[in-house]
Order: C-alpha cells, then sequence, then structure tokens
C-alpha cells in the first residue's frame, strides 16, 4: 500500500516538475513547483521526518515559492517573446542531462547498501520522543556552531537582498535628521 | 522502511537531471533558472532525508535544515539580482545578460 502511494508521489513529482521546466508562463512553472514541493512533504512524511515536512511547507511554500510568485507579478515579461530559441541549446542539453542521468543511475542500480546500527540515542525509530524534539536536542548541541552560522548567512542574505533594491528616486520627499537638527 | 532505499535515490536522481535540463533548455527566462536549481536542491534533501531514515541517525535531517535555510538565502539574493536587472535593462532575457562579455 506504501510502496503504491510512493509510486503516484514520484510520478507526480517527475511530470510536475517537467512541467515547471517547460511551461511558457512562469506563473504556471510556480505553481507547479509548489505542486512538487507539497508532494515531497508528503514524503518526508513517508520517512519519518514530520518535522522538515512541515518546514518544506512553510519555508518552500509559504515563503520562497511566494517570494516567486511576487517576482513574477511584479515583473512584466512578455511571454510569446520567451520562447524563441529553446531548440538552439537543446542537443547539447540532452547531451549533458542524459550522461549525468545515466551515471547516476548506474552507480544506484549498482550499489548496495550496508545497514549500520548506530548507538540507540541517535536512534530516530524510538518512539518515546518525537522527531521535532531529537532534532532540537541535537541542533543545539552538537551543531550549534552551524546553526548560529546558519543564521548569519540569512542575516547576510537580508542585508544583501535591501541593499541591492534600495534605491534613491528623485523627487520623493526624504527626512534628512542631520539638517533638521542643524536648523536654526 | 517498507520503501526500499533505492526508489529514494532513483527519484532524487530523476528530479536533479531534470533541472540540469531546466538550466540547460531554459535559455529565455531567468526566474524558471532560478526554480530549477530549487529543484536541484531539493532532489539534494529528499536523498538527506531518507538515507537519515535507513541509517536512523537524525543528522541528515539537520543538515536538511542548514540545506533549506542556504537555499532561501540564495532564492532571495537571486531574485533581488533580478529585479534590479529588469530595472536596468527592462527584461529577464538571459541572453540580455551580457554585459560583462563572458
Amino acid at each position: 500500500m506504501n510502496t503504491i502511494l510512493f509510486f503516484i508521489l514520484s510520478i507526480i513529482i517527475i511530470i510536475s516538475s517537467f512541467l515547471v521546466i517547460i511551461s511558457k508562463n512562469p506563473i504556471h512553472s510556480v505553481l507547479f513547483l509548489i505542486l512538487v514541493f507539497f508532494n515531497s512533504a508528503i514524503l518526508f512524511l513517508f520517512s519519518n521526518a514530520e518535522f522538515l515536512a512541515m518546514v518544506l511547507l512553510i519555508v518552500y511554500i509559504g515563503a520562497v515559492a511566494v517570494l516567486f510568485l511576487f517576482v513574477v507579478m511584479m515583473l512584466d515579461i512578455n511571454i510569446t517573446k520567451l520562447r524563441q530559441s529553446l531548440l538552439n541549446y537543446l542537443p547539447i542539453g540532452i547531451l549533458i542531462g542524459s550522461i549525468i542521468f545515466l551515471e547516476l543511475f548506474y552507480v544506484v542500480s549498482k550499489s548496495n547498501f550496508i545497514f549500520i546500527e548506530k548507538n540507540i540515542i541517535e536512534n530516530i525509530s524510538n518512539q518515546a520522543i518525537n522527531n521535532t524534539k531529537i532534532i532540537g536536542n541535537f541542533l543545539y548541541t552538537d551543531y550549534f556552531l552551524l546553526f548560529q552560522l546558519s543564521g548569519l548567512i540569512l542575516l547576510v542574505a537580508m542585508i544583501g537582498a535591501i541593499l541591492l533594491t534600495l534605491r534613491k528616486r528623485l523627487g520623493t520627499k526624504k527626512q534628512n535628521i542631520y539638517k533638521q537638527i542643524l536648523k536654526k | 522502511m517498507d520503501i526500499p532505499i533505492n526508489y529514494y535515490l532513483y527519484l532524487s536522481i530523476t528530479i536533479f537531471t531534470i533541472g540540469i535540463l531546466g538550466v540547460f533548455l531554459n535559455r529565455k527566462n531567468l526566474i524558471v533558472l532560478l526554480m530549477s536549481i530549487e529543484l536541484i536542491l531539493l532532489s539534494a534533501n529528499i536523498n538527506l532525508v531518507s538515507f537519515s531514515n535507513y541509517y536512523k541517525d537524525i543528522t541528515g535531517q539537520i543538515f536538511v535544515l542548514f540545506t533549506l535555510s542556504v537555499s532561501a538565502a540564495e532564492a532571495a539574493v537571486g531574485l533581488a539580482i533580478i529585479v534590479i536587472f529588469f530595472r536596468k535593462k527592462d527584461s529577464i532575457h538571459i541572453d540580455d545578460i551580457n554585459t560583462l562579455k563572458g
């Protein structure tokens, strides 16, 4: 039963990720990207990663996909102009894509994974405490430096995005505090 | 753990290849190129989560959190660059991005 559900989800993910890259309208691409993320969240639920499934819903669908949607709506893109020379790069794209796919497929099909029993502390099949609690226990102790670094990355990205899109327009009225204080 | 790990890996490599193809084939729209990069990162996330479930080790899921934060930062900065490029050149055509003559 689970395997059938897995196949249905995988087929939906693959078809909609194809539609992400081939659909003409960028808004359709964003909506299919949301479908891909939603089905991947369900796949994460299959893999006993409940917290990450919900984080995927919140971060990807709630933040990143909506950000894409806002940018697509703000920019005035000419859709008919967009599809001219798709076929120019089709042969090299098919070549490189098929080479990558066949290599990865060969590696995966020839590999056999040996199951290693880990320490009982790191065992996530222990149902007594839930997934979120285990992630918190490891994230705030062993990986605390990395956690702070990821916060720093987000801060730098926020400052960069604000600084890149900030512009001074002529004609807007702004407060100049320096002038205001020095005014007699 | 009734689904074999190979199925997850096949799904992951398929999404990865679709993302690569999106980067190659989409020479017109810069936003769809960023979406292809998101697809590639998602395939990496599926790999990490499935191995975390297979080996019963939580480290994979923690690294998925870091990947998520990095991809969110990348999307924010990339979209900001797209917005200022559109403001300057009035299109997000990939063939118009030739200022560096690369």
